[in-house]
């Protein structure tokens, strides 16, 4: 019966069918979508610079916060041994519970391991030798001749801090503790400073980098430790440093370090060791909490400028779009219109986003003395989420498709 | 012959329950083949109504309307999204896509067919466009160009797609008299030289000239 009308010329020529729908799915709309973006070029800028903004702000937040967990575990990544003993109840390395010192001597009742060495840790409070102030440092005390820790600068210090009251500095301190390596060069190798209240002699440089919970760092021997801090009991330590001889199966001597020691210690690998103190930071305070509301703050805020601009391209183009329903565009098919659009503003702004970012970390990294850094994980991780607030964004902003009626045309 | 319209006992309310209020009252009509069917009427008589209905563009209530062979009383979204491809529509407006060039808005329709490559969509536009006296003015944006110009891509639009009916909602309301002139007769020629059927509203009695057949319509019915 429909032989009466017209011949339908235009589904004669028979297409492949794969291509086409590829093209009526996501590249017509997607290049409509563009050219609607295009065609008001202050409001497409607007938007992009939107989702660069949440771009860099997410970028920044994530970056400060694993450089700050990095940072926090720069210490113990430094040291150079396999096994670790720590109280079960310590929670950070800058405020360990102590354990006995003889579970030291016990460990090496097992014949691979080479080395035990007791390590001390303390904050004291140190002054700055040109303008007096104070502030607190991290000491780190131990054998230095056990070569059980390694800090870059430490073996050619190691007969210098035999002597006694002897300290190394670490030249990555934050410069609010003096410009110690200027001053140590100007003494010839030598720097008194008083620090808790006892004068010490800076002998060298070490490098290690601060962290969250300490500004600064300083290296020195067990029996200086003791003379700096008189008050600690001599039966006691705050960590321990195990070195298995070499070839020695790690995994077996934890187990068996288990089995001879007291449940008073906790045995850990070094990668242990430094999950233990990053769980600490993302858990136990309010840092890991802070960054993330940061992210989301900055996703929000770059979703609702997504979606006002997407929105009143809607809503200014009610006629235009209710006109492409009248001649036979599906819904379906405007919505992907919208989303197209959604999706072009998040690679448009991610693009100058993360190189803007890239620039920054460099820049905020050295200012700040925190390890900033992109890599190809956060680069894709943060594609991800300003895909999806775009994506929120455009659906959100379909909903005024609806409002476009056909049957209001005529 | 199949008609492309027949319509029997059509009737369409707007609102609810007291708020109801009937608009067309059983309307029969039909449009022959090649027919090209003016319909007037005072303002409210439910003209426009009837070619939103026909149009595909509204969901029907009561009665029957078969357009293009396809029954439209209780016809899905789908269906009638279907339809509406195989519809040309000419608005009182043009409502043309202010960032698409002439060309783009024409080519446009053609993009529901999947199958038709760009190529032949924009050659089949500026066809088109020849057709409709703009083939000069095919790449520029619809802000540069004047009212009847603006109106006549529309009428390229509406016919693009080869529809099996055009529908026209008092096309030139909004142009000047000669512009409207020109819009229905270069309408009314391509549309004969396709064989393609019009059904168009309209209250300008300087037209009533391209007509077939005139009906008039009042208070929701067939008068004349
Ligand atoms: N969307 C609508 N909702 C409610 N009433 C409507 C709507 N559209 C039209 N009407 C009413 O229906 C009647 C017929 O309108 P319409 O079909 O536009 O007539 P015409 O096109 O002949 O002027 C008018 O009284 C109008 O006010
Ligand atoms: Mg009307």
């Amino acid at each position: 019966m429909m032989d009466a009308l017209p011949p339908r010329q235009l589904s004669a020529p028979p297409a492949p069918a794969r291509p086409a729908r590829f093209e009526t799915w996501i590249a017509l709309p997607l290049r409509l979508a563009w050219r609607q973006l295009r065609f008001e070029k202050a409001r497409l800028l607007a938007a992009i610079a939107g989702v660069l903004f949440a771009c860099v702000l997410v970028f920044m937040q994530l970056g400060f916060r694993s450089a700050l967990f990095d940072s926090a575990t720069a210490l113990l990544s430094a040291m150079r041994a396999e096994l670790f003993l720590i109280n079960p109840l310590t929670t950070a390395s800058f405020r360990p519970e102590p354990i006995p010192r003889i579970r030291a001597h016990q460990a090496l009742a097992l014949p691979e391991v080479a080395q035990s060495v007791p390590v001390y840790m303390a904050q004291a409070s140190w002054r700055n030798p040109v303008d007096g102030s104070r502030r607190a440092i991290q000491l780190i005390g131990f054998d230095v001749e056990a070569r059980a820790m390694q800090f870059t600068g430490l073996e050619a210090l190691t007969d210098s801090l035999k002597r006694a009251d002897a300290v190394a500095f670490d030249r990555r301190s934050r410069p609010e503790f003096g410009p110690v390596a200027d001053l140590l060069r100007e003494g010839g190798g030598s720097l008194r400073v008083q620090v808790a209240n006892r004068l010490v002699d800076v002998v060298g440089l070490v490098d290690i980098g601060p962290s969250f919970g300490a500004d600064g760092n300083l290296v020195l021997s067990e029996t200086n430790f003791r003379r700096l801090l008189p008050d600690r009991l001599p039966s006691n330590t705050d960590l321990v440093a195990i070195r298995l001889a070499p070839g020695a199966d790690v995994a077996a001597a934890q187990r068996r370090l288990r089995e001879i020691l007291p449940p008073d210690v906790t045995v850990l690998t070094q990668a242990e060791l430094v999950a233990w103190e990053r769980r600490y930071w993302e858990e136990a305070t309010p840092i890991g909490f802070i960054f993330g509301f940061g992210s989301v703050m900055g996703l929000i805020v770059g979703m609702v400028i997504v979606y006002q601009i997407l929105f009143s391209d809607v809503a200014n183009h009610l006629r235009e779009y209710a006109t492409l329903k009248a001649i036979g565009y599906s819904d379906g098919r405007l919505s992907r219109v919208v989303l197209g659009a959604a999706m072009l503003l998040a690679v448009l702004g991610f693009v100058p986003g993360a190189l803007l970012s890239w620039y920054l970390y460099g820049v905020v990294g050295e200012a700040t003395f925190l390890p900033l850094a992109m890599d190809i994980g956060r680069l894709l991780g943060v594609f991800g989420m300003i895909f999806g607030m775009c994506a929120a964004a455009g659906l959100l902003a379909m909903r005024k498709l609806r409002d476009a009626d056909p049957a209001d045309m005529f | 012959m199949p008609m492309p319209v027949e319509i029997s006992g059509l009737r369409y309310a707007y609102g609810q329950g007291e708020l109801r209020r009937p608009v067309l009252r059983g309307v029969d009509l039909s449009v022959a083949p090649g027919e090209i069917l003016l319909l007037t009427g005072p303002s409210g008589s439910g003209k426009t109504t009837l070619l939103t209905l026909i149009g595909a563009l509204r969901a029907m209530q009561e009665g029957s309307a078969r357009v293009l062979g396809v029954e439209l009383n209780g016809a899905d979204e789908k269906t009638r999204v279907a339809l509406r491809r195989r519809i040309g529509f000419i608005f009182q407006n043009h409502n043309l896509l202010g960032f698409l060039t002439a060309r783009q808005n024409v080519a446009m329709a053609l993009e529901t067919d999947a199958a038709l490559p760009e190529r032949e969509r924009l050659r089949r536009a500026g066809e088109l466009l020849a057709a409709v006296g703009l083939a000069e003015h095919a790449d520029k944006l619809p802000a540069k160009l004047s009212g009847g110009q603006r109106q006549r891509v529309a009428v390229a639009r509406a016919l693009a797609a080869d529809p099996g009916l055009v529908l026209a909602d008092e096309p030139t309301a909004a142009l000047d008299r000669q512009s409207g002139f020109e819009v229905v007769h270069l309408l009314r020629d391509l549309a004969k030289s396709r064989g393609v059927p019009i059904l168009m509203v309209t209250h300008d009695p300087r037209i009533l000239d391209i007509a077939d057949r005139v009906v008039a319509m009042e208070d929701g019915r067939i008068t004349a």
